[in-house]
């Protein structure tokens, strides 16, 4: 067993699991439940300021969309921040901590948008014991509207401006977690950071619509037939939220900024790409409120013997090891020729490698050979999108082939050169650097 | 053979009515593949590749769109789907029961070759049509009435498809049958747990929902009526009158008691109000090679019979039958003899007790209450010498017309194709093709 221990921003985790702020963690009931289960710690459910508590809707309050055999691949939600009462809570946090004390207990903050009322709510966090606090930017619903979460979020001077105060008022380590609702994240970071932030989070609920329900023409889900848009989060947001804890984690202004990774992450697997593109240690909801606390089993033993499996010793090792392949379209070497290639032996038949390339890419791929239902690449006209390998029903099936240095790329009938060379000095690049 | 045995064979032939209690033969005879739930066919849809130019609709006698029907499925459009499927084959809620798609579109799945399991095409077809034709839904209609008719002979599925193929384009349709209900052998002759809930009946309701169609029950061509009398009142004729003959075993001894058809056997099962009422060997013997032969064996052992031989003259690659069929016969205690020919019949009292059979230049003998002959039906209708014959049956182009002008075929009674409830539905699309374009031909005056 590897050792799975994490030290995030100073705060220790007996693993790099955490639940991120959502219902799992709405209350002791249940955070009791994730430490037994064996979660390494938790962010509790977005406290808002003192006084009469939140009212959440009566209807629905999620959606999901499903995959053909009804596996949840996108979760949306319209739930404000807790609607318990703030002392409630505060009770609650500093009991848990106290008889949990390995495991990371953050308290998610949202109050409006003044000195005074972060300074206060500060104070009192303080007091429970809680090892950290999370700025929640980013609930892109009904808070909102209020002028908290994703529209302080989606402005970067707000973002720099309340992360400061929390440094100001507050000796706890600060993470700011981040709304994906902007059309650049490296801003809302670089603010975070500049604000003093220990770290950033991210991501927080993409603003989305489930589906209409074709019968009444409301959307789903409805209250008394009206819906409003929702925060998108489960596996279908998993690939966005990557990009963004790449871009962040190798910005030059952010470089260093520590980074949770949050986003559909449901396997181990998932949390070790968050991992490798930056993230120091990841938080779940949906593939909890999906299965349960007991997915941590699977997440743990996963990372552990995948660990075992590479030699590696500790999680920082794995922090940002994929950051410095990703790379800006310009520099990728146009001189790497790769060809699709079908294995015949275990190619099924179905054609649809065929019907793809036929009628929405080259023209690549035969149907027939001799008569007989036959699917073979034609290197003439295959330029190695991918997309035959993508829809093809049987992994490992299609698979491209790099052609060595010296080749014929029979398309182009031209020499694979082994030199590299990009789009930023290529001679059609009316742009290029060297003329 | 044990001597309690060969003592029980010896004496009166053991032959009883309600050998099981009523619940019992519900359990029995309950559906051999039930029905798939909502998310089980949502679970199963996801399993189609959506190929191109799709294998399993080249596999289908009737070239259903199946890998478009279970997209419809999967994107909840279930009337889309039952449409897809009828509008190539109108009987496709029958063949989703009782077609044998292990040698059909199921084989010709590429799951197979991924994960040794194809796709259950036949239970997403049902469920597809079962969904239409519960809420009575109809996707066809007929055209403005061209004032033609057709006299369609016999009701099984090939007049059934041909009757509806015809209706649609407006002509009026006539249906002369033998028998005093529809259905041919989807009525008479399948396996009562392929074909549960009146199946054939309701299926006729929904086919003839359309209009225009109309039966003349107890009418049988050669004895009530002839060829000539259709030819000169109607404007084209379809004969769909089946295979009414079976092949008999030329043994000595074959008019004994308790040696009988499987089919009348058969037809007696699927008519009778009370399994309990039918008469029930202990040890029966089935002697043939093909689904007739599964389907006594199985149904007779199902209804309480102890002990049921099949016995085959050749090995089992020969045998009509498919594996699944045999195999699921095997599972409700049927035992399979193969290379075993019969060669004699013994009786006691003019009553069946054994039948001798050479196996491998032995012979041995088993003992029988009864025994089954299923060893292949033969066209027996007696139709005008004009219309030509070949290999014993009504001889058709790939029109499915006839060596007489204005008269078509299809079904078990034609000599093209296999003998399945699939290929009648067909013969019977591709008949009312063919008389619609003749029609509109002479109405134009072409
Ligand atoms: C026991 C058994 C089990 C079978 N199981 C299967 C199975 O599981 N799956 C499968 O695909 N196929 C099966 N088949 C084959 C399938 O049933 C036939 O291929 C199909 O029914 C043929 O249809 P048809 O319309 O040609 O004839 P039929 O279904 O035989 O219908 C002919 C109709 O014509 C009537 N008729 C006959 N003579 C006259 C006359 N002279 N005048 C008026 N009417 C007449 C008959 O009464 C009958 O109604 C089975 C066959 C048998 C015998
Ligand atoms: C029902 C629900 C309520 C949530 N409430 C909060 C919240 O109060 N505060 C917060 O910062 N994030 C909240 N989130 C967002 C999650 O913490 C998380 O950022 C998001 O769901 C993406 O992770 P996932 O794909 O693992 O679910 C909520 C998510 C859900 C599904
Ligand atoms: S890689 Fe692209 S172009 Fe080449 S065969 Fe596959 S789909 Fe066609």
């Amino acid at each position: 067993m590897a050792d799975l221990t994490s030290t995030f921003i100073g705060i220790q985790s007996p693993n790099p699991f955490w639940l991120a702020s959502a219902p799992p963690t709405d209350k002791a009931y249940n955070v009791v439940r994730a430490f037994e289960a064996g979660w390494g710690g938790v962010v509790w459910k977005t406290l808002g300021e003192d006084g009469p508590p939140l009212v959440n809707v009566n209807g629905p309050r999620y959606g999901a969309w499903h995959s053909g055999d009804r596996r949840l691949m996108g979760f949306n939600n319209i739930e404000l921040i807790t609607d318990r009462p703030l002392d409630l809570n505060i009770r609650e946090i500093t009991q848990v901590k106290k008889d949990w004390p390995d495991r990371a207990m953050i308290v998610s903050l949202m109050v409006p948008c003044t000195e005074d009322a972060w300074k206060d709510v500060l104070h009192k966090i303080e007091d429970t014991g809680a090892d950290g606090i999370e700025l929640n930017f980013g609930c892109p619903h009904g808070m909102s509207e209020r002028g908290m979460g994703a529209a302080v979020g989606q402005v970067p001077e707000y973002v720099e401006m309340v992360t400061r105060w929390c440094k100001e008022y507050s000796a706890m380590p600060v993470i700011v977690k981040l709304t994906p609702n902007i059309t650049d994240i490296r801003l809302s970071a670089r603010a975070a950071c500049n604000g003093g932030a220990d770290a950033v989070s991210m991501i927080n609920t993409i603003n989305s619509i489930i589906s209409v329900d074709l019968d009444t023409f409301s959307i789903n889900p409805s209250t008394g037939g009206k819906g409003t848009h929702g925060g998108y989060c489960g596996p279908a947001v998993k690939p966005i939220a990557l990009n963004m804890v790449a871009e962040v984690a190798r910005d030059e202004q952010t470089r260093g900024l520590p980074i949770s990774g949050i986003g559909g992450i449901t396997t181990w697997r998932d949390a070790v790409d968050f991992i490798a593109l930056g993230a120091g240690n990841v938080q779940v909801c949906t593939a909890a409120m999906t299965y349960g606390f007991k997915v941590i089993d699977d997440m743990i033993a996963g990372l552990s013997d995948f660990m075992d499996d590479k030699g590696i010793t500790s999680i920082d090792e794995i922090v940002g090891k994929a950051v410095g392949n990703v790379t800006d379209w310009q520099y990728l070497d146009l001189n790497t020729i790769v060809k699709a290639e079908i294995d015949q032996d275990s190619c099924i038949q179905c054609g649809r490698c065929h019907v793809v390339c036929e009628d929405t890419s080259h023209q690549a791929i035969t149907q027939e050979k001799d008569g007989l239902r036959h699917f073979e690449v034609i290197d003439e006209e295959c330029v190695g999108c991918n997309l035959c390998v993508s829809v093809c029903p049987v992994e490992n099936c299609i698979s491209l082939r790099e052609l060595s240095a010296g080749e014929t790329d029979a398309r182009t009938g031209e020499t694979v050169s082994d030199q590299y060379a990009n789009w930023t000095t290529h001679t059609n690049n009316p742009a290029r650097t060297n003329q | 053979m044990s001597g309690v045995q060969a003592q029980a064979a010896a004496s009166a032939p053991d032959i009883k009515t309600a050998r099981l209690q009523t619940g019992e033969y519900l359990h029995n005879f309950s559906e051999m593949h039930p029905p798939l739930g909502e998310t089980a066919v949502l679970v199963e849809a996801d399993r189609c590749h959506f190929c191109y130019d799709a294998p399993c609709t080249e596999a289908c006698p009737t070239g259903i769109d199946v890998a478009g029907f279970i997209r419809m499925i999967k994107s909840g459009n279930h009337y889309g789907a039952a449409r897809l499927i009828l509008q190539e084959n109108i009987i496709g809620g029958s063949c989703a029961r009782v077609c044998p798609t292990e040698t059909l579109c199921e084989e010709a799945c590429v799951r197979n070759d991924q994960d040794h399991r194809p796709v259950r095409i036949a239970l997403l077809q049902r469920h597809a049509v079962d969904v239409a034709m519960s809420t009575g839904k109809q996707f066809f209609s007929r055209k403005t009435d061209t004032g033609k008719r057709v006299a369609i002979v016999g009701a099984g599925p090939a007049s059934l498809s041909c009757a509806h193929g015809l209706a649609r384009e407006g002509h009026r349709v006539t249906i002369f049958e033998a028998r005093e209900k529809s259905g041919g052998l989807n009525e008479y002759g399948l396996a009562a747990y392929k074909m549960l809930d009146n199946f054939a009946s309701r299926e006729i309701d929904y086919i003839t929902a359309i209009g225009g169609i109309e039966f003349r029950y107890g009418q049988e061509l050669g004895d009530d009526f002839d060829l000539t009398s259709l030819q000169e009142g109607y404007d084209a004729v379809f004969l769909g009158m089946g295979l009414g003959g079976v092949n008999s075993l030329g043994l000595p001894n074959e008019a004994a008691d308790g040696v009988m058809s499987a089919v009348d056997y058969i037809e007696r099962l699927r008519q009778c109000a009370d399994f309990a009422e039918l008469p029930v060997g202990r040890q029966v013997v089935v002697i043939g090679g093909g689904m007739t032969a599964i389907d006594i064996a199985t149904q007779i052992k199902l209804l309480g019979a102890d002990e049921v031989t099949l016995a085959y003259r050749r090995g089992p690659e020969a045998m009509v039958a498919s594996e699944e069929e045999r195999e699921f016969t095997q599972i409700k205690g049927v035992k399979i003899l193969y290379n075993a020919t019969p060669v004699n019949i013994h009786t006691i009292d003019g009553h069946i007790k054994e039948v001798e059979f050479e196996c491998k230049d032995k012979t041995f003998t088993l003992p029988a209450d009864m025994l089954f002959k299923a060893i292949g039906q033969t066209f027996s209708a007696k139709i005008d010498s004009s219309i030509a014959l070949e290999k014993g049956r009504i001889r058709v182009d790939e029109e499915r017309k006839t060596s007489v002008a204005g008269v078509w075929a299809g079904g078990d009674c034609v000599c093209e194709g296999e003998d399945l409830t699939v290929a009648a539905a067909q013969d019977g699309k591709l008949a009312a093709r063919s008389i619609n374009e003749c029609l509109l031909k002479s109405s134009t005056g072409d």
